[in-house]
C-alpha cells in the first residue's frame, strides 16, 4: 500500500482525446518527494529544450503536493509546472485551497497534460470516470463564475475546480488559473488557455492512508489552536488595517516612485471601513485554520476572493486607493489575471502614453483619470486588442514589440518576468543572490527564513535566538553578530540564500503552505515547520524514513534539477542580474564576489551550472550525462563560451 | 386480607405513587456559529479519521458526519452534523432568508436522505449519524470542535434538570402482597431467587443486539 499518495498519475493526450492511468514508481517519491520535485523530473524526462512553449508536446501538470490530502495542517497546495512562453524557462506556480486533497481523494497524485484540444474542453473527474468534455458553453465565462456553473450543472456542488478566465482562453501572459480562493499564476494559466482546456473539475470520495497515522493526529492534534492563535504564522497582511508597510516602502506607478509618509492615520480608519464594509468574512484552506483569504462582495461585482497584497497592487499602480483595488480585483479575478504582474504592466502602459510612445492612434478614446485608463487596459489585453496584443505578452515582449523606445521603460522585469516593485537604497547581498539565482520568478517564492533585519536591542536578539527552533546553529551565530546597517559576511549571504530557498522547494513538493513554512521564518523566526520538524510529519504521513539532512538533501536535489532543466534551455550566469534599478546603490565588485562564492557554494561552475560531481552526489547522474553529450559540460566541469563571449 | 389491600389501593389513590425526583444531567451538545466559519473542512477531515476503523486509519471528509455546506458566491458556510436516515426524498424548496443572506434548506439539513450524497459511508452508502465522538477513554471534547481554530463550533456541556421516575417502595410491597396472596409467598419468594440467578441477562429490557446469536 502506498502512504499520503495514491501512486497513480493521469495522463491526458488532449489532441487525441486520450486518457490513461498510469502508475507510478514508488522510489521517485523516495528520490524527489512529490509536487514540483516529481513534477520536474517528469518535464526532465519529457520535454526536451528544443520544445517551444506553445508546441502540443509542451505538458502541463498539475500535482499534487506528497502531505495533501493527510492529517498534516496546511498541507492543501498543488503545484503547477510547465513551460512559460513569456521566458522560455522553467515556469511553477502554486494555489492552496482544496484541489489537491480533491484530486488525491479522487485517486490520483498527478494530472499530466499533452498536446492541445480543437476547441474549448474541460476534464471531468468524479473517482474513476474522467471524461474530457465540451465546454464551447463556457467560452468567454469568468473562471469564477465558470465553476459556478460547472458544479451546478454537474449537480456535484462538492466538486472542485480549476479554470481559467478570458485571459486565459486569450493566451495573455498573464493569466492564472482559478480555483476556490486561491490562483495560480507566473505562465501557467496561459499554457492552460493554449492547450483550450477551460477547467477541470474534480470531485473524489476515497481514502487516503497514513503510515502512522494515530502518531501523527496524536501530534497534530494541539497544533490547531496554537496555529490559529499565533501571530507569528499565516499570512501577515491578513487581518491587518496598518498598511504603511507596503505604501511606504513599495513603489508606486511602474515600480517607480515611493512615497514616505503616505500612510496616516485618517486613511488608516477610512481604509479600515471600507474593507469592513465590502467583507463578507475571512477564508482558509483546506485544513488549515489560518484565514488567509477576504470574501470580497464590492458593489457592482460579483463576489471574489483576496488575499496577500494584491490588496494594495492595482492601487498603488495606479496611484489611486483602495476603493480602486477591490473594484478592479472584481473584474480581473473573473478574467484570471495575476495580481501581480498585472498592475506592473497596466502601469507600464500607462507610462508609455505619458511619454508619447503610445498615442491616441494606439489607444483610441483612453479615458484622463488612472483609475478608468485601467479598466480600458485591462479590455485591451485580455481581448488582446490593439495594442493589448503586446501588452498582454507581459512587460519585457511588450516594451520590444512596441518599439520606439519603450525598452527604457521596462526596468522592473527579470529573466524577462515582472518584479514587485521594490525601489531600495544600499545593495542587500543575500537578496542580490536570492533574486540573480531564484528560479521561482518572485521574491517571495524564495525568501523567508532568515529574519529581514537584525533586531537592534542585543538582549532582544538574544530572547530570538534562544528561542529560535527553526534555524540551523550555524545562522544563530550569524545573526547575532550581525550589526545592523552592514552587510553579513560573504559566507553567511550565500548560506541564507541557500536555506531561504531550500525551505520553498521542500514545502513545494510536500504540499505544506509557505505562509506556515518556509516564507514566515523571516517575520518573527516561529514558523510552525521547519528544517528540524518536518521529517517527522513526513515520516509518520509517508513510512519514509526521513532526518533534517535527508530532507535537506532531497531538497537540494529537487533544486539542482530545476536549475539543469532551465541550464538545458539555455540559462547561463550573463542571465543571473536582479533588476538594475532594484538598489540605487550597488557593488558591482562585491557581487561578483558573491555570485562566484555562491555558485562554489552550491557546487555548480563558473557559468551556473551544477558540476558532475554535485549532480552525481545528489543522485542525478543522468543530467549530468546529458550535460557532457550536449557539450553544456566538458570534462574538466567547465563549460565552453558562448560563440559570443569568444569573439 | 383481599380487603385490606383493596383499602391500602385506594388509600393511596389520592396520593402520588410514584416520587418525582428531579436529577440534573450533563446534555453534550455543539454550538456552530455560522458567522466564524472560514470553511476549512478541517472538522470534516478530523471526523472522519476518528470514525474510520481501525480508528484514525484513514481519512476521508465524504465519509465525514459533519459536513461544511459552503456557497462561496452567496457567502454561506454552515456546518451541519449528521442526524437521523430518511428514506424519503424531499423536495427541498424552502430558502430561508437570514439577516442579508439566502440559504437553501438543504444547506442546515441533518438528515441522510435519498435525495443527496450526504452523511453516507462512500463505499457502503449506509447512513453516518454523528455521536459526539463518544469513546473510552472519552475525549475532552469531539474532534470537529477539537480542529476548529476559529471557534465556529464549541463544545458544551449544559446541566439539565431531568425529572426521574422514584418508585415508591410501598408500590412495590402492595404489587407483591397481591401475588403473594394469590400464590404464596414460597412461590414468590422462589421465584425471585431463581430469577436472581440469571439476571440481568435474560430480563434485560434493554435490547442488546451483540448478544444476540
Amino acid at each position: 500500500m502506498r502512504y499520503a499518495e495514491t501512486g497513480f498519475n493521469l495522463e491526458i493526450d488532449l489532441t487525441r482525446g486520450n486518457i490513461e492511468k498510469e502508475a507510478t514508481d514508488p522510489e521517485l517519491t523516495e528520490i524527489y518527494m512529490g509536487g514540483q520535485g516529481t513534477a520536474a523530473k517528469i518535464l526532465w524526462d519529457r520535454v526536451g529544450p528544443e520544445v517551444e512553449p506553445f508546441s502540443p508536446d509542451n505538458l502541463l501538470i498539475f500535482s499534487t503536493g506528497l502531505l495533501n490530502g493527510t492529517p498534516v495542517i496546511g498541507a492543501n497546495r498543488t503545484s503547477v509546472d510547465t513551460f512559460s512562453p513569456q521566458t522560455d524557462r522553467y515556469s511553477h506556480s502554486l494555489f492552496g485551497g482544496f484541489f489537491g486533497p480533491e484530486l488525491k481523494h479522487a485517486g490520483y497524485d498527478k494530472i499530466i497534460f499533452r498536446g492541445k484540444a480543437r476547441d474549448l474542453v474541460y476534464l471531468y473527474i468524479h473517482n474513476d470516470r474522467v471524461e474530457l468534455r465540451d465546454a464551447v458553453h463556457l467560452k468567454g465565462k469568468g473562471a469564477i463564475e465558470t465553476a459556478h456553473l460547472l458544479k451546478e450543472e454537474l449537480k456535484l456542488p462538492e466538486a472542485q475546480v480549476a479554470a481559467i478566465g478570458l485571459a486565459g482562453e486569450n493566451r495573455v501572459y498573464m493569466a492564472t488559473i482559478e480555483h476556490a480562493n486561491s490562483s495560480a499564476s507566473r505562465g501557467v494559466g496561459v499554457i492552460m488557455g493554449d492547450k483550450k482546456l477551460k477547467a477541470i473539475v474534480v470531485r473524489g470520495t476515497k481514502n487516503i492512508h497514513m503510515a502512522r497515522p494515530e502518531a501523527l493526529f496524536e501530534l497534530i492534534r494541539p497544533m490547531y489552536k496554537q496555529i490559529h492563535d499565533r501571530k507569528d504564522c499565516g499570512d501577515p497582511m491578513s487581518h491587518e488595517d496598518d498598511e504603511a508597510f507596503h505604501v511606504d516602502n513599495f513603489a508606486w506607478g511602474n515600480a517607480r516612485k515611493r512615497i514616505k509618509g503616505y500612510w496616516n492615520k485618517e486613511k488608516e480608519a477610512r481604509w479600515k471601513a471600507l474593507s469592513d464594509q465590502v467583507r463578507n468574512r475571512w477564508t482558509s484552506c483546506y485544513n488549515c485554520p489560518k484565514d488567509c483569504h477576504q470574501s470580497i462582495s464590492f458593489p457592482g461585482q460579483p463576489t471574489y476572493f483576496q488575499k496577500c497584497y494584491s490588496k494594495l497592487t492595482y492601487a498603488m499602480a495606479a496611484y489611486e486607493e483602495l476603493d480602486f483595488n477591490y473594484d478592479i480585483l472584481g473584474v480581473t479575478q473573473q478574467y484570471g489575471l495575476d495580481g501581480f504582474s498585472t498592475p506592473q504592466v497596466l502601469a507600464f502602459a500607462v507610462e508609455l502614453y505619458g511619454a508619447g510612445i503610445l498615442t491616441d492612434a494606439d489607444l483610441p478614446g483612453f479615458p484622463e483619470t488612472s483609475r478608468e485608463r485601467f479598466f480600458y487596459l485591462v479590455e485591451k489585453i485580455v481581448h488582446r486588442e490593439g495594442v493589448g496584443d503586446a501588452l498582454a505578452d507581459g512587460v519585457y515582449h511588450a516594451a520590444r514589440r512596441i518599439g520606439k523606445g519603450a525598452e527604457a521603460y521596462d526596468h522592473n522585469s527579470m529573466k524577462k518576468f515582472e518584479q514587485v516593485p521594490l525601489k531600495l537604497g544600499m545593495v542587500n547581498f543575500p537578496y542580490f543572490l536570492m533574486y540573480a539565482t531564484g528560479e521561482k520568478m518572485n521574491i517571495t517564492q524564495i525568501e523567508g527564513s532568515y529574519p529581514q533585519v537584525a533586531i537592534s536591542d542585543k538582549i532582544e536578539r538574544k530572547k530570538f535566538v534562544d528561542n529560535w527552533d527553526a534555524a540551523p546553529e550555524r545562522f544563530k551565530k550569524w545573526y547575532m553578530e550581525w550589526e545592523p546597517q552592514t552587510h553579513p559576511s560573504i559566507e553567511a549571504c550565500v548560506n541564507i540564500c541557500d536555506w531561504n530557498e531550500i525551505m520553498h522547494y521542500i514545502d513545494d513538493s510536500i504540499g505544506t503552505c509557505a505562509w506556515l513554512s518556509s516564507f514566515r521564518g523571516q517575520f518573527g523566526g516561529r514558523p510552525p515547520y521547519h528544517i528540524f520538524n518536518l521529517p517527522q510529519f513526513i515520516s509518520l504521513a509517508t513510512g519514509m524514513d526521513l532526518d533534517s539532512d535527508a530532507l535537506w538533501k532531497k531538497a537540494a536535489r529537487n533544486r539542482n534539477l530545476v536549475r539543469a532543466i532551465n541550464i538545458r534551455k539555455g540559462l547561463r550566469r550573463a542571465d543571473e542580474k536582479p533588476p538594475e534599478d532594484h538598489w540605487k546603490k550597488r557593488d558591482p565588485e562585491m557581487e561578483k564576489k558573491m555570485l562566484d562564492a555562491y555558485y562554489e557554494f552550491k557546487g555548480w561552475n563558473n557559468e551556473g551550472i551544477p558540476t558532475r560531481k554535485k549532480l552525481d552526489e545528489l543522485g542525478l547522474g543522468f543530467v549530468s550525462e546529458d550535460f557532457l553529450k550536449r557539450g553544456i559540460l566538458m570534462e574538466n566541469e567547465e563549460t565552453p563560451l558562448a560563440e559570443d563571449d569568444a569573439k | 386480607m383481599k380487603k385490606r389491600l383493596w383499602q391500602k389501593t385506594m388509600q393511596n389513590k389520592g396520593e402520588t405513587a410514584v416520587e418525582e425526583k428531579v436529577k440534573t444531567k450533563i446534555v453534550k451538545q455543539i454550538k456552530v456559529d455560522i458567522d466564524k466559519c472560514t470553511g476549512c473542512r478541517a472538522c470534516e477531515l478530523a471526523c472522519s479519521a476518528f470514525h474510520a476503523r481501525p480508528r484514525y486509519s484513514s481519512v476521508n471528509p465524504a465519509g465525514s458526519r459533519i459536513r461544511v455546506m459552503i456557497d462561496e458566491l452567496k457567502d454561506a458556510y454552515v456546518p451541519v452534523r449528521a442526524g437521523y436516515y430518511t428514506p424519503a426524498e424531499c423536495t427541498g424548496r424552502y430558502t430561508y432568508a437570514i439577516g442579508s443572506k439566502e440559504y437553501r434548506e438543504c444547506g442546515f439539513c441533518r438528515v441522510a436522505c435519498p435525495s443527496r450524497g450526504y452523511f453516507k459511508d462512500p463505499s457502503s452508502h449506509l447512513p453516518l449519524r454523528c455521536d459526539m465522538c463518544e469513546s473510552d477513554p472519552p475525549l475532552e471534547t469531539p474532534w470537529c470542535v477539537t480542529v476548529c481554530g476559529s471557534g465556529a463550533l464549541t463544545y458544551e456541556e449544559r446541566e439539565s434538570k431531568v425529572t426521574e421516575e422514584q418508585v415508591n417502595p410501598e408500590e412495590i410491597d402492595i404489587g407483591l402482597e397481591s401475588l403473594a396472596g394469590r400464590y404464596g409467598m414460597q412461590a414468590i419468594m422462589d421465584t425471585v431467587a431463581r430469577m436472581s440467578k440469571t439476571y440481568p441477562k435474560k430480563i434485560s429490557w434493554t435490547p442488546n443486539f451483540r448478544e444476540k446469536k
